[in-house]
């Protein structure tokens, strides 16, 4: 690349800091120093502090808009152009406010250099901090530090001694070595373009030759090739996959693998519109390529070489930032997105929160707006991404909530495994003799086994109370769970079975043949029944196999008849209801069950806390 | 990749974002150089096709030479062309100064068409060195039923995600153009030769930097009566782009509130 003034490559930098700290004012002086005002700009703006009666600001300048001038805060990350000697510049004025981080992040993250301001005169504050972390989560690197409104402090270096000492060591907790930490005045223009005589005690960079100091950043061609697939075209004869290359590079001929599918093809062609036909992209290309293969892709799906895929897992570890509304919570539910794919994600648990203040970490249940965590996040799909270190475009994601990107961040899988091996079936000429999709994948995916936990019991002993508790339990820690029992059994599947002992006996063979059905594709099903004859049990057995749990729910006749919750006993006695349970048909406990959880000697929690045990030894994935 | 590649490359993947994730897409063709741009960018990203309708909201007050480019190109790049009309002056907010009724028609007009043909997304040529109030703007866009753009809670936009799902009575604009400079247009239109109405070539000392309504847009000064020398005078010049266009200049928040009431 050319890098003669004309041609050099425009540097994105962000200006960030604590409200009031000076960054309107800042960028105004810049760009009147540099140039860059349209004409009449400067006059108008004189003009209109006169009109209001106001002494002349700077940061008049950015405030174009009349309920900035009102309020009297920056709201949103505005783009202004100005260039140096150097090169050209197109500088984001990010908002202090602590209600607009989210501009903040939206400007900071397309940036390649920060300017952090803190005045001098208030020191290191709450949003000083907070962005220096966000910055870094953002991946933004080229840090430089300005302390404004030496002016405010008599210039004392001093006081520049001391904001610039606490302020790298918060850097450093961070892992951030700033580029310099300078002394200025950005409304008295002291050290922005020149040194300033009232600072003779500072010759380090002045503001504008630390923007000069900093570099662009090199594309990632040198590392392994991710295309993110945007949408497959079929405008013509041609069937196109299209998307933009994050990084490294693509030929044509070479084989490629799209991850999760785990499909391989030839590049056919490199197809471009007006552009000739290219052999090779890189990195930062939008492109489109067809197939020696007509093989199913979709959005979503990563394009790579077959040597160096991404990892394939469900289940990761992220740092991250939340801009939502609502905090974020353990247990709850969003959209993820990363790269082109979406899918739903729950937050499986909360590790810890981190105090941007002085970087302390501590255990919570929630992550509050505008806070900052580390979580574990558990799709219900396979997705294919880079730790963040490796590949920062494949290893980073956005978390959205009702239609709004709410959270944003970055990809660990320590201590996770890839679990491309477990789903990778290459071969595609081999025509599939039973499921495609092992039993052990589906475990590995849902990080439990599937299983049927057969309740059994009288009527009143507490099946349903505890079926329905245990599926709300279990479901929050991110398990496949389901609850047949009679309510949703009866008024579709069995609609047409009535209640003697044959109608009976078919109703349970049908409930056992779904149980295992359930359980085949990796649900946890907790069938709820009385289910009162050992050989329709036996049955259910049959159908599910070693995942059938037999779970005997157990309560006396006196203590169910004392409960009697429907006033079906009372009913029963009164010879109401002919064949009931207990009274005028036999129940068969069972001989072996997996589990007796007595209810008539033990309160609820305890049951369903053993239920929980239960579950946890058995089900839970322990690779 | 040179600074128009990277430009280009990023366009083509807003617009590509646009295209999987809205269901009735359709770009706004005003016949300037900016959607021109975007057109071509289409064309770039489609593969030769242009996959949605191409919408020309008509004030019926354009200049003669833009009907005849308009009607020239939607053939000859053989597109789904739809022309819908604006709504006279009369049906304007009467607060307005003069010149931002005669742009409000446009807003009317657009949100008809809009309605009429249920869009749920709109692709604009806007960009954010145009006018500071564009600048605060979002690739991804979204407005209410009423066309209203909500600057102060605007979705974040980061790691090239954007809102793409809406609730239900939303659209949205897109602007796949927004971090393109008035001089990245006249050089990209130069490189890839994209056609162009030729007022805004010097005639007599004047050309038109800017196209709009004929009683509302004034020509500049210029001499300069080719695309080489367009681009020589705008490297030099700090004369702001829409310095001709009345609307913007009428009282301080005139722009802002033409803005915020859906014009684009």
């Amino acid at each position: 690349m050319r890098q003669d003034k004309q041609d050099a490559r425009q540097l994105k930098i962000v200006i960030v800091g604590h409200v009031d700290h000076g960054k309107s004012t800042l960028v105004g002086r810049l760009i009147h120093e540099t140039g860059a005002l349209p004409e009449g700009r400067f006059e108008a703006i004189k003009a209109q502090s006169e009109r209001r009666g106001m002494p002349f600001e700077w940061a008049f300048l950015m405030d174009a808009i009349q309920a900035e001038r009102d309020q009297g805060i920056t709201i949103d990350t505005t783009q202004i152009r100005f260039r140096t000697e150097r090169r050209p510049y197109v500088i984001i004025d990010a908002p202090g406010h602590k209600e607009f981080l989210k501009n903040m992040v939206t400007g900071a993250a397309s940036a390649e250099a920060a300017l952090l301001l803190i005045d001098a005169h208030e020191g290191v504050q709450e949003q000083s901090r907070r962005h220096g972390y966000l910055l870094s989560l953002l991946g933004v690197r080229q840090v430089a530090v300005l302390v404004n409104k030496m002016d405010l402090v008599g210039y004392s270096a001093d006081r520049f001694g001391q904001v610039a000492e606490e302020y790298r060591a918060y850097l450093k907790g961070l892992g951030v070595e700033p580029s310099c930490i300078i002394p200025i005045s950005a409304r008295e223009g002291d050290n922005m373009t020149a040194h300033s005589g009232r600072m003779p005690w500072y010759q380090g960079p002045t503001a504008l030759q630390a923007l000069d100091g900093f570099e662009t950043l090199p594309r990632p061609f040198e590392r392994p090739l991710r295309m993110p697939v945007q949408d497959v075209y079929k405008f013509d004869q041609r069937r196109i996959i299209a998307g933009r290359i994050e990084s490294g590079s693509l030929e044509v001929g070479q084989e490629v693998i799209f991850s999760p599918s785990n499909k391989t093809a030839r590049i056919r062609s490199i197809e471009a519109w007006q552009a000739g036909t290219p052999e090779t992209v890189r990195a930062g290309q939008s492109v489109g390529v067809t197939l020696d293969e007509q093989i199913f892709v979709e959005r979503g799906e990563v394009m790579s070489h077959v040597a160096d895929a991404p990892q394939e897992t469900n289940v990761f570890k992220a740092r991250l930032f939340w801009l939502g509304r609502n905090a974020l919570e353990q247990g709850a539910r969003y959209t993820l997105k990363l790269g082109t794919l979406e899918t739903e994600v729950t937050v499986e648990a909360i590790e810890r929160v981190i105090d941007t203040d002085d970087l302390s970490a501590k255990a919570a249940t929630r992550i509050e707006r505008n806070g900052a965590g580390e979580v574990v996040l558990r799709t219900r799909r396979l997705l294919a991404l880079d730790e963040h270190e490796e590949n920062p475009a494949t290893g980073r994601f956005v978390l959205v909530e009702n239609h709004m990107p709410v959270g944003g961040g970055i990809v660990s899988m320590e201590g996770y495994p890839d679990q491309r091996h477990l789903v990778t079936v290459r071969s595609t000429n081999i025509t599939a003799v039973g499921h495609a999709v092992t039993r052990e994948a589906r475990t590995a995916r849902n990080g439990h086994k599937g299983g049927v936990l057969w309740f059994t019991g009288l009527s009143g002993a507490g099946k349903s109370t505890l079926a329905l508790a245990l599926e709300r339990e279990l479901f929050a820690k991110g398990y496949l769970v389901y609850v047949l029992d009679g309510d949703n059994v009866r008024g579709g599947l069995n609609k047409d079975l009535g209640f003697g002992p044959e109608a009976r006996a078919e109703n349970i063979r049908r409930i056992g043949e779904v149980a295992a059905l359930f359980a085949d594709a990796g649900f946890l099903v907790i069938s709820s029944f009385i289910s009162p004859y050992r050989a329709d049990r036996e049955r259910a057995k049959e159908a599910a196999g070693a995942a059938f749990h037999e779970i005997y729910v157990k309560a006396s006749l006196e203590a169910c008849e004392d409960r009697d919750p429907k006033g079906l006993y009372r009913r029963a006695r009164q010879g109401e209801i002919a064949e009931f349970t207990g009274i005028s048909s036999p129940y068969e406990p069972p001989e072996a069950a997996e589990l007796v959880v007595p209810t008539d000697e033990l309160p609820v929690e305890e049951c369903l806390g053993m239920l929980m045990r239960y579950v946890g030894e058995r089900f839970q994935n322990t690779r | 990749m040179d600074h128009l590649d990277e430009l280009e490359a990023e366009s083509i993947f807003i617009l590509r974002e646009a295209f999987a994730k809205l269901d009735k897409l359709a770009i706004l063709w005003s016949l300037g150089k900016d959607s021109n741009v975007v057109l071509w960018l289409c064309r770039k990203a489609f593969f030769g096709h242009v996959p949605f309708p191409v919408m020309h909201v008509d004030t019926e007050r354009k200049f003669p030479e833009m009907y005849a480019f308009r009607d020239r190109y939607a053939k000859e790049w053989n597109l789904n062309f739809i022309r819908e009309l604006c709504p006279p002056i009369e049906a304007t907010d009467p607060t307005l100064p003069p010149a931002g009724r005669s742009a409000a028609r446009k807003t009317l007009g657009l949100r008809a068409a809009i309605e009429k043909h249920g869009f749920e997304g709109l692709i604009l040529g806007i960009r954010r060195d145009e006018e500071a109030i564009r600048a605060k703007e979002r690739y991804f866009s979204p407005r209410d039923e009423t066309g209203q753009w909500n600057l102060k809670d605007q979705p974040p936009e980061f790691w090239n995600q954007y809102m793409t799902s809406f609730p239900e009575g939303t659209h949205v604009r897109v602007h796949p153009i927004l971090h393109w400079t008035e001089l990245d247009i006249w050089k990209y239109t130069k490189r890839e030769n994209i056609p162009l109405i030729d007022l805004y070539f010097s005639k007599n000392g004047k050309r038109y930097r800017s196209l709009g309504d004929k009683d509302i847009t004034s020509p500049i000064e210029s001499e300069a009566a080719d695309i080489d020398a367009v681009i020589a005078e705008l490297e030099t010049t700090r004369t702001p782009e829409r310095a001709g266009r009345a609307m913007d200049h009428e009282a301080e928040d005139s722009f802002e509130r033409l803005r915020a009431a859906g014009y684009m």
